[in-house]
């Protein structure tokens, strides 16, 4: 291995680790706020990178359909609950919401060729279709359990993992997407050529983080998560309401993984289940932060990009094998670290 | 718990039935009953893994695989009998979950299924890309089994073996459950801090019960290498890892017949979805996935105890006595003399963060004596209760108990020397029998190990633990309610359940986080009775409480903390008097 190709894996390694460093922030916060530990954080990804290709396919994404199935389900639920309270005034606004938006969002997509919209509108619309699906998942799989152990949620996270993986499957088929570059410009720096596509990836990443950190300092909102993720009964108490919290940290985690797809889907080709790999990749550097330090696991996703990367190289077949064994050793580490002590 | 219908009919009729399918069923019937009893073979070790412990694992496909692989490899390569290769891949199967065991079980629980996740894609990448392994076609040509010159070849011979193994194993793992190691795996879902102040190893617990489920897989994948005859990594994917921890649920994670009910139920299922999904969608692709998938969410919001409990309540339920007559007690430990120093405090402070909690906090209790510990709230008592106990142990100072310094020992170890407690928010097992929670306070009393539980080597020992549960149940005045489910109690009877579980370790010395609270005014007085006679016997006894009858009445000395601080220390009628305790508790006239 010479310098040239040492810089060039490394480069490869930083992009994605930049898209598990912000999957694997997506997952803290998660499992900080609700304490679900997210399983289907990389049907976001697929989902996101997914639906673009689709759109620049000119075809009508089946996230669409997706949308208006659970926004009917919810508004089913929703309309149950107020007609049960003989709250009727909440009817119409509840099934605006959760029906009406995703029909307006369908009919515009079909009167509007999309593959001939602008790219930036093509990503807007992405994640139009894509980020209403983490709320709607907490508001119909985890608040109705929002009070069950860990252990459930996780069984609870894995069961909606195999059920969007199968939609994927349904909606865009077994072949996989990659959509062209979002630029072709090429910097030299040195001997070695970084490619535009790449520095994208880091200054997208690292805007988002940034944007992340100052939704949580300076936001009430982002503060009441803090709280929330901090000590649940104790926020509760100070007013700020659990499924809020949830739905909130839902609607962040969507957004983190359909842009991460929208990021990704220039770099490799997406089928309906390589998110899954992905988020788990982001999982490995989360429990290198002891899912509990945002600066820690991002750092830790990083290094698993770059162990991927030079992985691929020297052993590219026992690739996967390398990333996710890597989890072992970590888990020793933090296992001699800590002293686990319940509340007595 | 014993079900004699059960037991005496419905059991004999599921054989019978099992005996004669395979002459009256086609032959593809046959097939996938064989799949069923390979599937259950993994769910059961599951059930008592997720159901029965509260752990949980998305690996189990991956150790059916390391079984199957260690004898597809040995028997093609090497040559090997199938009847060595069992033991051999139980052994690498042992050795890879004890390690992954040891390296996630002291972490929350939740690494531990996270862990079984990525090494289940680890190693199925790794059985896909080993070269000697045969990659992603696998190996083939592996041999039929023998059992003495009868050759295994085809699904109905197999059928037999299939279903006497994983019979055999529900008989062994309904034993196991109900045993002293059975009793300290149920105990380890109520959190682990009351089973190691019962003195259980958890750790340990949670390791055998983790391993054994892996062996269980193991054992399946062994089977089915030799039904199939060839091995490929599919089989052992995360996806069918994830399918097991499904029929688990969907069939009552914690009912060793879960099991079987789960395994059957989705691999029919899957069956006639693979039928009818694609020509319903015009396309092909595993489908039944999102069906599974929902029904997941559904049974989990709606019946998270799954379906075998549902057709549980159609036979009745018969309560399993104990025998008490005739059996030995078990032998007592030797008291220390009454007057001598059981328990010595020296400045023990505790911190939270910046929050000092005890703060050279000072004191001793002699055996043969009460000593009661007040004070306001937030004063600190229990704090100090679960340092001295070793769940929470000290920041700094020293705490020796009969002689010895115990206070960076687990909790489990102090148990041992005989040190015994109470919890102020109860720590029972709702679902459990009163008599089975207080059996956990024998657990050291007993030294019969899991496999003896398993064949049922234990029973003399385990019939004199369940007596002296029963003997300290009468003793705390709750003999009516000996068989019912600790969580159907009352709160103030809860307490005392507590206590009988305390008194079954044969304690020399009783710590008691406010014992009085709920009871009425004659079950108090019955209590006091209680502690009057243990006193007598030589027990030492610390008391928190807030009845201050209660404790003035019963108390031989008192010790006064406020702000985790000691205020005073005297006898009832001297703290009674003392300006400072009255200040502290009515508060000061300015």
């Amino acid at each position: 291995m010479d310098l040239q190709i040492a810089l060039l894996l490394g480069q490869d390694g930083v992009t994605n680790g930049a898209i598990y460093a912000l999957l694997a922030l997506a997952l803290v916060l998660v499992f900080a706020v609700t304490r679900v530990i997210f399983i289907p954080q990389g049907e976001f990804v697929a989902f996101g990178a997914l639906t673009l290709a689709s759109l620049q396919a000119g075809k009508l994404p089946g996230t669409v359909w997706l949308l208006l199935a659970m926004g009917t389900a919810i508004g089913l639920i929703e309309c149950t609950t107020a007609v049960r309270a003989r709250r009727f005034h909440r009817l119409p606004l509840i099934i605006l919401i959760n029906c009406g938006a995703p029909l307006l969002l369908a009919a515009s997509l079909l009167a509007v060729s999309p593959a001939s919209l602008p790219l930036l509108v093509q990503v807007l619309l992405t994640l139009m279709l894509v980020v209403p699906l983490g709320p709607m998942l907490y508001r119909l799989a985890y608040q109705p359990v929002a009070e069950a152990s860990v252990l459930a949620l996780l069984i609870v996270s894995v069961a909606v993992h195999v059920t969007l993986t199968g939609i994927g499957l349904l909606f865009f088929g077994a072949e996989g997407s990659r959509t062209p570059a979002f630029t072709d410009a090429n910097f030299a720096v040195g001997d070695v050529v970084l490619q535009g596509q790449t520095l994208l990836v880091i200054v997208a990443s690292a805007l988002l983080i940034v944007a992340l950190y100052l939704f949580f300092e300076r936001t009430l909102y982002g503060k009441a998560l803090r709280a929330t993720a901090m000590n649940r009964t104790g926020a509760r108490l100070m007013g700020i309401s659990g499924d809020l919290a949830g739905l909130l940290s839902f609607t962040l985690a969507g957004a983190i993984g359909a842009f991460s797809g929208v990021l990704i889907s220039p770099i490799t080709t997406v089928y309906y289940d390589s998110g899954f790999l992905i988020g788990l990749k982001g999982f490995v550097g989360a429990i290198i932060g002891g899912l509990a330090s945002y600066p820690a696991a991002a750092a830790g996703a990083v290094l698993v990009g770059l162990l991927e990367a030079y992985s691929s190289y020297w052993a590219s077949a026992f690739k996967e094998v390398i990333v996710f064994t890597l989890i072992i050793p970590v888990l020793l580490w933090r296992s001699l670290k800590t002293r686990h002590v319940e509340e007595a | 718990m014993k079900r004699s219908l059960h037991a005496t009919v419905l059991l004999p009729i599921f054989v019978v039935l099992l005996l004669v399918a395979p002459a009256l069923l086609p032959e593809f019937h046959v097939t996938l009953l064989n799949y069923i009893g390979l599937y259950a073979i993994v769910t059961l070790g599951l059930v008592m893994l997720t159901g029965v412990g509260g752990l949980t694992s998305f690996g189990q496909a991956a150790f059916a695989g390391l079984g199957a692989y260690t004898t597809a490899y040995l028997t093609t390569v090497h040559g090997v009998s199938p009847w060595l290769t069992l033991p051999a891949g139980l052994l690498v199967t042992a050795i890879v979950a004890l390690s992954l065991g040891l390296v996630t079980l002291r972490l929350s629980g939740h690494f531990l299924p996270l862990g079984t996740i990525a090494w289940g894609i680890s190693l199925y990448y790794l059985f896909g890309n080993l070269a000697a392994l045969g990659g992603h076609t696998g190996i083939t040509g592996v041999p039929p089994l023998h059992i003495l010159d009868f050759e295994l070849r085809s699904g109905r011979d197999f059928y037999y073996l299939i279903w006497a193994i994983l019979l055999a194993l529900i008989l062994a793992t309904r034993n196991l459950l109900d045993s002293r190691e059975g009793r300290a795996i149920r105990a380890l879902k109520g959190g682990s801090v009351m089973a190691e102040a019962m003195g259980v190893n958890t750790p340990r617990s949670k390791i055998v019960v983790f391993a054994v489920a892996a062996l269980y897989a193991a054992v399946s994948g062994w089977l089915y290498a030799h039904l199939q005859r060839f091995v490929n990594p599919t089989p052992f994917s995360l996806t069918q890892g994830i399918e097991y921890l499904f029929m688990a649920v969907v069939g009552g994670v914690s009912h060793v017949w879960g099991a079987i009910l789960g395994a059957g139920l989705i691999t029919v299922l899957k069956q006639w979805l693979q039928d009818w999904l694609p020509r319903l969608l015009g396309q092909s692709g595993n489908f039944e996935m999102i069906v599974f998938g929902l029904l997941m969410i559904v049974v989990l919001h709606r019946a998270r105890d799954g379906v075998w409990p549902m057709l549980q309540r159609f036979w009745p339920q018969e309560v399993r006595r104990t025998p008490t007559e005739g059996v030995p007690r078990l032998a007592r430990r030797s008291l220390p003399e009454p007057g001598a120093v059981l328990l010595e405090v020296s400045d023990a402070s505790k911190c939270f963060g910046g929050l000092v909690a005890n703060d050279r906090v000072s004191f001793r209790v002699r055996a043969g004596e009460i000593m009661a510990l007040i004070g306001p709230n937030g004063a600190g008592k229990s704090t100090m209760f679960n340092g001295i106990s070793g769940v929470d142990p000290l920041t700094s100072g020293r705490v020796s108990f009969r002689g010895q310094r115990v206070e960076s020992l687990p909790a489990r170890r102090i148990a041992r020397l005989g040190m015994s407690r109470t919890f102020q928010h109860v720590r029972l097992l709702p679902a459990m029998s009163v008599i089975e929670n207080v059996a956990i306070g024998a657990h050291l009393r007993g030294r019969k190990s899991f496999i003896a539980a398993a064949c049922r080597a234990d029973r003399d020992e385990d019939a004199r633990l369940l007596h002296e549960a029963a003997v300290q149940i009468e003793r705390c005045g709750l003999r009516d309610q000996m068989y019912e489910a600790a969580g159907t109690l009352p709160l103030g009877r809860q307490r005392l359940v507590e206590i009988a579980r305390a008194l079954a370790a044969d304690p020399c010395l009783l710590l008691l986080d406010e014992p009085a609270a709920g009871l009425r005014y004659g079950e108090k007085q019955a209590l006091a009775e209680l502690l009057r006679r243990l006193r007598a016997e030589g027990i030492g006894i610390l008391l928190v409480e807030h009845d201050m009858e209660f404790v003035m009445g019963l108390a031989d000395r008192v010790v006064v903390m406020e702000f985790g601080r000691k205020l005073a220390a005297g006898l009832p009628e001297e703290i009674q008097r003392n300006p400072a305790v009255v200040e502290a508790y009515l508060g000061g006239v300015e």
